[in-house]
């Protein structure tokens, strides 16, 4: 990919471009020079590339503020070069709620993991996307909790063999994994939910696609967009990252299938208030005109 | 303060306490309003809900106090004014993101009108929560300004303070009003107000890079604890400055005083009716009244019994705990003492007469007969 | 800090305790009340009643008018009572100062005289609400009780007391304006 645009002045120390040549591959502008700390075989890598490269593709570095979750990607405020806050246990989707509602023309996403997004903080899940928030949110879904040593996480299996669940998850004693783009899908809030994985080519670029379209609703205004990243946790799984792979296309993507849940656009509305108005076609108080 | 009497009568308004702290907030500058219902702060929220749409601002229903006080984290890191507001049950969710929003050094104001405890309680006046306030409401070692109206005039010229004290200490700010202050009607000169462009830039806050500058990041995680015990010294570095500069009360009464009240809010308006009884009397009495509960006006205590004051009484809706900040500032200097009814019961100025009359008995400085008469 | 002194004979302190079912407009009279004493520039408090109570139930504020700074909002003995139905004169009734004024509507509060009232109280009791529906001003008791106690205290000024009453009608609802102001007299005249 040629990169023609400049580096921001205080990067200009970053990559030395001689007379004639030409960037073919670079860092995309908006990651940082910091070394990722993440295990290898984690696609937390790769997802990180993927939100910097859709950033720089829409130009949209100097307008874009993070919100960093608490999890293996905690410190990822240091890796993304635009603005970036840290947020509490699961509450990203609030603290994005707040900046968007002070800076309703940058571009706010939140960054979560599946024990942040999924359980402590499902209260601020759910009610950002129904309140059809304008934020882009990732969620990498890996079924475990890594920064803190592999306990069972919401998303984990039946069955899964976690430090918490040491027999199995037993499901018949703390209930089931819970579909997150599946959930979110129900609620008239969201624009746009996809599903996506990492572990191939084709799927990555899928995933770039989906991450991409995400922050590109955010620019157009179509809504509260959810891309969800089916992740591998070679460490606390207890792989190799090529077996983590094969275990996730084995189990993982069987319960969490891949594809797009929510596209308010593709069903051919302008955004996410006009697909909820012909949802509730039958319902005179839902369509009563509303003074700007 | 703006003394009711002395301002013209046009100027003054009759407002409830509740929808001061809105207005005056509005006047100081803040746009974002983040809450959740419950008794007896609701007319807070109410009046937030309809004003600030028309003056380009958000009022916005959270999911819960967590989100709401989180959404203001957001909000304050975004570089705006904003602010939350609830009751004691309800504070308490908070105390999670007040943490994040001192580690952080990201201002904001929270508001308690506190009701009786613990647990759910009650919903009539109460002072439950004053160590909540000002012992670091959440994990972690910090504080934050706490300021306690007792008039709804304070409920606005208090309210204003906390905006500018976050902004300036870059920290949370809390009012700490009671029911009684908030659902009260008194007469009230607002404030003028301020256009929040006008306000001093934040050039820390995430506004967004427009690539001319290194990112900013808000953050409140330090695993290196060398780096977390110095970016905890510089914070106690301006809590210095906070204590030498910010300690405010209110003094009635007291300069010949043999016996200070040490009251705040509800509590110090019954006193300040029996301190009066008190001096037809013939005892020398009169009131202290903290403004500030953290900092804690301590140099004012010293003075007074610096000034031959030999009794202090805590007067609180408790069942004490200013007597604690009370008894540190006098160091063994005085006799310290307490007087607290609790659960939204009021004392009546009777009792605490009968209270201030036994204490002088006891340290000898009741009237002699001759004196009363 | 000295004490102003209480030179005003025309407008002795009031501590005043209106009470009624919910509905009744207690809190409005009591506002009304405040008012005039806002525009007489003196120290004001109103304080209602609230919570679970107010839903349906008995409703009552505490409004205060002094020269001094107002203590506790809360009034414990009141020298005025406006009372608008039986619960209301049985609880507030016995808490009147000595020498005070009861204003009790008996379209609601029937058997008033079952009430012990403190040594000196002068009672006005008479069918407000009654009253009110005949003369065409219903819900308006309220303010023929306010009315009442003004000729019995002199509270404000009566043009004030008449300012603050325009004051506290919403613009929006500028036609109670007038039969308001007709049941403010009507009670004035009884």
């Amino acid at each position: 990919m040629a990169m023609e645009k400049t580096l921001p002045s205080y990067q200009q120390d970053r990559i030395k471009i001689n007379d004639g040549e030409k960037i073919v591959s670079a860092r995309p502008h908006a990651l940082s020079d910091k070394v990722f700390n993440f295990c290898p075989g984690c696609t937390h890598g790769i997802v990180h590339r993927l939100v910097a490269e859709a950033i720089d593709e829409l130009g949209i570095e100097g307008e874009t503020i993070g919100i960093s979750p608490v999890g293996c990607s905690v410190m990822n405020y240091d890796f993304f070069n635009c603005d970036m806050i840290e947020a509490a246990h699961g509450r990203a989707p609030a603290v994005a709620t707040g900046v968007k509602r002070v800076h309703p023309d940058k571009i706010v996403f939140a960054y979560q993991g599946d024990g942040d997004l999924a359980s402590i903080g499902t209260a601020e899940t759910v009610h950002a996307a129904t309140r059809g928030e304008h934020i882009t949110v990732i969620f990498i879904n890996n079924a475990i909790y890594g920064m803190t040593g592999g306990q069972m996480a919401p998303t984990s299996l039946p069955n899964q063999v976690t430090q918490t669940s040491p027999y199995g998850r037993d499901v018949s004693k703390v209930g089931f994994p819970i579909r997150m783009s599946e959930l979110l899908a129900t609620l008239d809030g969201p624009a746009y939910i996809e599903r996506v994985a990492c572990d191939t080519t084709a799927h990555i670029r899928q995933a770039k696609k989906a991450i991409k379209k995400a922050f590109e609703n955010q620019v157009n205004g179509v809504g509260y967009s959810f891309v969800e990243v089916v992740s591998t946790c070679p460490t606390n799984w207890g792989m190799t990252p090529q077996a983590a792979f094969e275990w996730l296309r084995e189990n993982m993507l069987p319960y969490y299938p891949l594809g797009v849940y929510k596209d308010v656009v593709a069903d051919g509305f302008d955004d996410a208030l006009g697909a909820a108005a012909a949802r509730a076609a039958d319902c005179p108080i839902a369509q009563q005109k509303r003074e700007a | 303060m703006a003394d009711e009497k002395s301002t013209p009568v046009e100027d003054r308004v009759l407002m409830k306490g509740n929808e001061v702290l809105a207005e005056a907030a509005m006047r100081a500058g803040c746009r974002y309003f983040f809450g959740y219902p419950i008794t007896p702060q609701t007319e807070l929220a109410a009046y937030m809900a309809k004003k600030l749409p028309k003056i380009g601002g958000t009022f916005l229903q959270a999911e819960s106090e967590i989100a709401a006080i989180n959404m203001v984290y957001g909000a304050g890191a975004a570089g705006a004014r904003a602010m939350t507001s609830s009751s004691s049950p309800g504070v308490s969710l908070k105390g999670e993101g007040v943490s994040y929003m001192a580690g952080a050094d990201v201002p904001g104001v929270i508001v308690n009108v506190e009701r009786g405890g613990p647990g759910l309680g009650g919903i009539q006046p109460s002072q439950s929560d004053y160590f909540q306030a000002t012992r670091a409401m959440g994990h972690g070692d910090f504080f934050m300004p706490v300021l306690a109206p007792s008039t709804v005039q304070e409920m606005a010229d208090l309210i204003y303070l906390a905006f500018d004290l976050a902004d300036e200490y870059r920290t949370p700010a809390m009012i700490l009003a009671d029911g009684m202050i908030g659902q009260m009607m008194e007469p009230v000169t607002l404030p003028p107000a301020r256009d929040p462009e006008s306000l001093p830039k934040k050039p820390w806050a995430t506004t967004g890079t427009h690539m001319e500058r290194e990112h900013n990041v808000v953050n409140s995680l330090y695993l290196t604890p060398q780096k977390l015990e110095d970016t905890n010294r510089e914070r106690f570095e301006r809590y210095e400055k906070i204590k030498a500069t910010q300690q405010r009360q209110e003094l009635f009464m007291a300069d010949d005083a043999d016996i200070l009240i040490v009251a705040f809010g509800a509590s110090s308006r019954i006193a300040r009716t029996a301190i009066r009884r008190a001096r037809d009397k013939g005892i020398k009495v009169g009131l202290l009244r903290p403004i500030t509960l953290w900092p804690f006006p301590e140099d004012a205590i010293n003075q007074a019994i610096d000034g031959g004051c030999k009794a202090l009484m805590s007067v609180e809706l408790n069942m004490g705990q200013m007597v604690e900040d009370v008894r540190l500032a006098a160091h063994g200097r005085a006799d310290v003492s307490f007087y607290g009814r609790t659960g939204g019961v009021l004392p009546t100025p009777e009792e605490i007469l009968d209270q201030i009359e036994a204490l002088a008995a006891r340290i000898g400085c009741a009237p002699s007969a001759k004196a009363g008469e | 800090m000295a004490m102003p002194q209480d030179t005003s004979m025309k407008n002795p302190e009031m501590l005043c305790v209106l009470s009624g079912f919910g509905g009744q407009g207690v809190l409005f009279a009591g506002k009304v009340m405040a008012n005039a004493g806002l525009l007489d520039g003196r120290h004001v408090s109103w304080m209602p009643s609230y919570g679970p109570e107010m839903r349906g139930g008995t409703a009552n504020c505490n409004v205060s008018l002094s020269d001094d700074a107002i203590g506790s909002p809360f009034i414990t003995r009141p020298t005025a009572l406006i009372a608008l139905n039986q619960p209301s004169i049985e609880k507030f009734g016995p808490t009147l100062e000595n020498g005070g004024v009861a204003v009790v509507d008996t379209t609601l509060a029937m058997n008033v005289e079952e009430v012990e009232l403190p040594e000196g109280v002068k009672l006005f009791a008479f069918k407000a609400t009654q009253m009110a529906e005949d003369e065409g001003l219903k819900g308006l008791a309220n303010i023929i009780c306010l009315g009442k106690l003004w000729a019995e205290t002199q509270f404000a000024d009566l043009d004030v007391l008449e300012a603050a009453l325009k004051k506290c009608v919403p613009p929006k609802h500028a036609n109670l304006l007038e039969p308001n102001l007709k049941a403010l007299h009507l009670g004035i005249e009884l």
